[in-house]
């Protein structure tokens, strides 16, 4: 009993030991300058659209647009997992994380063929946040939609 | 003053969501329903589209956004089609990233190999 105990303790020591260690605040200072210099470029991309006419929305959609082609870009020459190393979240949560999340997973898969490689593969992270995304917005139109059909 | 404003709030959305990959086992998948969950509510409650006018991409940028474009896509669609908006509206509003990013990603799986993992 008690060595079973002891037993316990030593794998809790082990697993404590090879856990790599988070430093937190040092994580955090690389999520906000990789997140934010994310956003800046892509502020420098909206005002340059804005500068030559475009209307917000068409401005918003060219710089997600060049965002992801510019994250694809990045993880097919294996780049963004190393930026990713130093962001951690600020790699994850602006779109070209999304855009690497679809990306890489089709780069990894493609010898597994066009269908269940490549075409299955592809929406791994992408399936789910698009379908759990058109579901909650939809949910949430669905109550716009209710309050403005009782008011008439 | 609209390029801080960018950098800070994008940034500090980032570091935050840190905190949340840190202390918490939620793996990034997670994280990233999460977020576009967050937004399209954010946006629901009138909250994020003033946080937009205020940060620009840093508010935009972030997968909040996206959620919150999905969001604000149903809702003009809903104004402009009635009850068909509910079905048309958020895909339309997200069709650049959505494409974008399948479109690129399928490109990018015939011209890249597969590389070692370090």
């Amino acid at each position: 009993m008690d060595r079973n105990e002891q037993r316990k303790q030593q794998y809790r020591d082990y697993v404590e030991q090879v856990t790599p260690k988070h430093n937190l605040l040092k994580n955090m200072a690389g999520a906000f300058l990789t997140g934010g210099t994310i956003c800046l470029l892509g502020q420098v991309i909206l005002n340059f659209c804005k500068a030559q006419g475009l209307d917000p929305d068409v401005a918003g959609s060219w710089c997600s647009l060049l965002l992801v082609l510019g994250s694809v870009i990045l993880t097919g020459f294996n780049l963004y997992p190393k930026i990713a190393r130093f962001g951690g979240a600020g790699t994850l949560v602006p779109i070209t994380g999304f855009a690497n999340s679809v990306a890489a997973p089709a780069i990894e898969y493609q010898k597994e063929g066009q269908i269940f490689g490549i075409g299955c593969k592809i929406f791994t992270i992408a399936g789910p946040v698009i379908l759990y995304g058109i579901i909650t917005s939809w949910g949430l139109g669905l109550i716009y939609w209710a309050f403005g059909f009782l008011r008439g | 003053m609209e390029y801080i404003h960018a950098f800070w709030v994008g940034g500090l959305i980032c570091a935050l969501v840190q905190i949340l990959l840190d202390r918490t086992k939620l793996m990034p998948g997670r994280v990233m329903v999460l977020l576009v969950c967050s937004g399209a509510v954010l946006g629901f409650l009138g909250i994020y589209e003033p946080l937009k006018a205020f940060a620009g991409a840093g508010a935009g940028v972030p997968l909040l956004g996206f959620g919150n474009t999905l969001y604000q896509g149903i809702r003009k669609a809903v104004d402009e089609e009635g009850f068909l908006g509910l079905f048309t509206g958020g895909f339309t509003a997200s069709a650049a990233g959505i494409s974008a990013a399948l479109i690129f990603s399928y490109l990018a799986s015939l011209v890249f190999q597969p590389k070692m993992k370090e």
